[in-house]
């Protein structure tokens, strides 16, 4: 084979297109939206807190949960070999993607050759990470989200914010409205109460599915010894898609998989309630290729690597393709409780958007990412598939690209700080030179900081208040006592 | 573009082998979870579960036909147990032939079966089993009428998992339909069965001999 077999990595909406600080700003201006997020995050909170701490074997089920992933990661070339060909035997057909356009032009073939121009969906994070829709609606296919959350996104033409719940943003009264104005079929005496929304959303998709010839969905879990997919979901809205039409076509990427059927019972138990908090989730779909009879007779299945090689290139990087996109991380965060997940520039919001997103496009093009974190560690104390985040994010920190002034800086302090008696000598200057203006801004302002320094250190002062040297160190005090 | 696909899954291989080229170890799973629950209350349990999700439980094969008397159209899979529907005098719709989706909209309620129901969860698992029917059946239908045998019920997900047919198309239930999406709170009610009801019955009730019920077909 003359193809180069190097990793490489993937396209689509996992780019940020402004820096993470630059694009945060608006959002952490906006009250609306932080008082938004610091509701539903709470919520979400308490929630998962409490479902999570009447289970006894809480911690069992993480470990076994992460170990079973990184056996998946060690062993994928070989599970997808025996996932594709379990899911051929059963009836599927399995196609493979190098990249989000290559995903978009088989999911385009596939509906054309069903004679479709229009397709249900079911909430995928793959088919937004490869602008599916977009695709679609460039080959003059309809594609209509039926997930709630999704739906209220479409109709606003926004884009999801959360992993979970891409509408995570909006308060009921900003869905009533969008409703109002998007949705042709929404009663004139719409209320803001949820289950008048929710009501409202039934009625306006219902005919659509019952018609829909072609849906499309992506998959939790992938199972490599029977060829099974698994889609968890609450409304029902997945089991319209995945039952009622002819043709389904499924976009999942190649981490999805796990070795056999028996590890659902760890994975099952570890993301209902790492996620919306609950024992279990309403509705759980299986299906293994097709079932004369029952549901669709014409089953795909689309594997997608788009940048998962080059994130299992990196050892250290490696256990973000771990992650079963549960959003456990992003409600415990406090940048994305006060940034939202727009900021990210991604569809992968948060801590784990800010290791994956910049793994799966190359650091480079994502250097802000890695950045957009205090190093607080609570990401890691939710993940129930203990994703170290905080360790990774450093490893990234180390690889992003450093701006000239920045090195330079960081050469001059660590010729420093590599001897105590220049340390010392630098303490006392600093302090000399800030004492005036210490005190002067603690008169001020009742900080010892400054907000601005000059260029280039401007950069660093952009997001962060300096803290200025107390007027004596703890060495000093201790020495006077 | 059958030969394309080829192509990008070679290539895909040969990339995640490369990717792999430091050769992890090899990863011992630890499953020091529990596997079986020895509560005696699995079925205050479910119950309790259940009620959480504001599923309305019903106990005894007795409460079966006040439960009937209300539905007017009532669908049932084609192996539904003839005692489940006696003296059923609704218009009674057997899946055979299957009935369309547009049929099955029209329906007040459907009367199934399950494979198994785990406490520990609340949820009710149909694998398309005996008396369960293809899953569209269960689905498009406003009230989902489901029985459960107490010696279906088992205490914790590894139980139940061990009792299905990975390869039989499974709906796992957990309440009726619900969403979270707005703020974050739970509103039952959505695009499944916005009424779930389970009634628990005791293996007792079920020696009557299986078979298809000789009820009034559509």
């Amino acid at each position: 084979m003359s193809q180069p077999v190097a990793p490489a990595t993937g396209s689509g909406r996992i780019r940020t297109p402004l820096p993470f600080p630059t694009a945060a700003k608006p959002a952490v201006a906006d009250t609306q939206l932080r008082a938004n997020l610091h509701r539903a995050t709470r919520t979400i909170r308490a929630k998962r807190a409490r479902v999570v701490d009447e289970v006894p074997d809480w911690e069992a089920l993480r470990d076994a949960g992460s170990a079973i992933k990184a056996d998946v990661q060690r062993r994928l070339p070989e599970l997808l070999e025996q996932f594709e060909a379990s899911a051929t035997a059963a009836g599927a057909t399995v196609h493979w993607a190098r990249d989000a356009a290559e995903a978009c032009r088989i999911v385009v073939a596939l509906t054309r050759a069903a004679g479709a121009d229009e397709v249900v969906k079911v909430k995928s994070m793959a088919t937004q990470e490869i602008e599916l829709n977009e695709a679609l609606e460039a080959a003059g296919i309809a594609a209509y989200e039926t997930d709630l959350a999704e739906l209220i996104v479409q109709l606003g033409e926004d884009t999801p914010s959360h992993i979970l719940v891409p509408a995570i943003h909006y308060n009921r009264a900003q869905i009533r409205e969008i409703f109002q104005r998007r949705m042709a079929d929404a009663p004139a005496d719409l209320s803001d109460e949820p289950a008048a929304l929710a009501e409202a959303a039934r009625a306006h998709l219902r005919r659509r599915f019952l018609s829909a010839r072609v849906a499309v969905s992506g998959a939790n879990f992938a199972v490599a010894d029977t060829g099974t997919l698994v889609v968890v979901e609450s409304e029902g809205n997945g089991r319209m898609c995945l039952t009622l039409p002819e043709t389904l076509i499924s976009v999942v990427g190649v981490e999805k998989l796990l070795p056999t059927f028996t590890d659902l019972e760890v994975f099952l138990q570890l993301l209902p309630r790492s996620s919306t908090g609950e024992r279990m989730n309403p509705y759980t779909s299986m299906w293994t290729g097709v079932t004369p009879g029952d549901g669709p007779q014409d089953v795909h299945v689309v594997l997608v690597d788009n940048g998962r090689s080059a994130v299992l290139a990196d050892p250290v990087g490696r256990p973000a393709l771990s992650c079963i996109r549960c959003s456990a991380c992003l409600n415990v965060c406090p940048v994305y409780e006060r940034a939202g997940g727009h900021a990210y520039g991604s569809v992968y919001p948060g801590p784990i958007g800010a290791i994956l997103s910049p793994q799966l496009t190359g650091v480079a093009d994502n250097a802000s990412l890695p950045y957009a974190s205090t190093l607080c560690g609570a990401c890691y104390d939710v993940c129930p598939v203990k994703i170290n985040i905080p360790e990774i994010l450093v490893h990234l920190r180390q690889q992003a690209p450093h701006p000239p002034a920045e090195r330079a800086a960081m050469r001059v302090l660590s010729w420093v700080m590599r001897s105590p008696r220049r340390w010392a000598v630098a303490l006392r200057l600093a302090r000399a030179g800030a004492g005036p203006l210490g005190a002067y801004r603690e008169r001020r302002t009742g900080a010892r900081t400054l907000r601005r320094l000059p260029w280039p250190a401007s950069a660093w002062t952009r997001s962060r208040d300096l803290p200025l040297p107390a007027p004596q160190t703890f060495r000093e005090w201790w020495g006077k006592q | 573009m059958v030969g394309k696909a080829v192509s990008a899954r070679d290539e895909i291989l040969a990339r995640l082998r490369t990717a792999l080229a430091d050769s992890p170890p090899p990863v011992e799973v630890p499953r020091r979870y529990r596997r079986a629950d020895d509560r005696p209350d699995l079925i205050e349990t479910l119950v309790d579960r259940l009620e959480d999700y504001r599923a309305v439980v019903h106990h005894g094969i007795d409460a079966l036909p006040r439960l009937l008397s209300e539905v007017d159209r009532l669908a049932v899979p084609t192996d539904v147990p003839a005692h489940w529907l006696a003296g059923y005098g609704g218009q009674l719709h057997r899946d055979a032939p299957p009935l369309s989706p547009a049929a099955l909209d029209d329906l007040d309620a459907v009367l199934t079966g399950c494979a198994v129901a785990v406490a520990d969860t609340g949820t009710i698992i149909l694998d398309a089993g005996p008396a369960q029917g293809r899953r569209a059946l269960t689905l498009v239908p406003d009230r989902h009428i489901c029985v459960v045998r107490t010696d279906q019920v088992v205490g914790l997900l590894p139980e139940a998992l061990s009792r299905l047919d990975p390869r039989a198309p499974q709906t796992w239930i957990s309440g009726p339909s619900a969403t979270s999406d707005i703020e974050l709170n739970r509103v039952e009610g959505v695009h499944g069965p916005r009424r779930l009801e389970i009634v628990l019955v005791s293996p007792d009730d079920e020696v009557v001999p299986d078979g298809p019920a000789g009820g009034s077909g559509a």
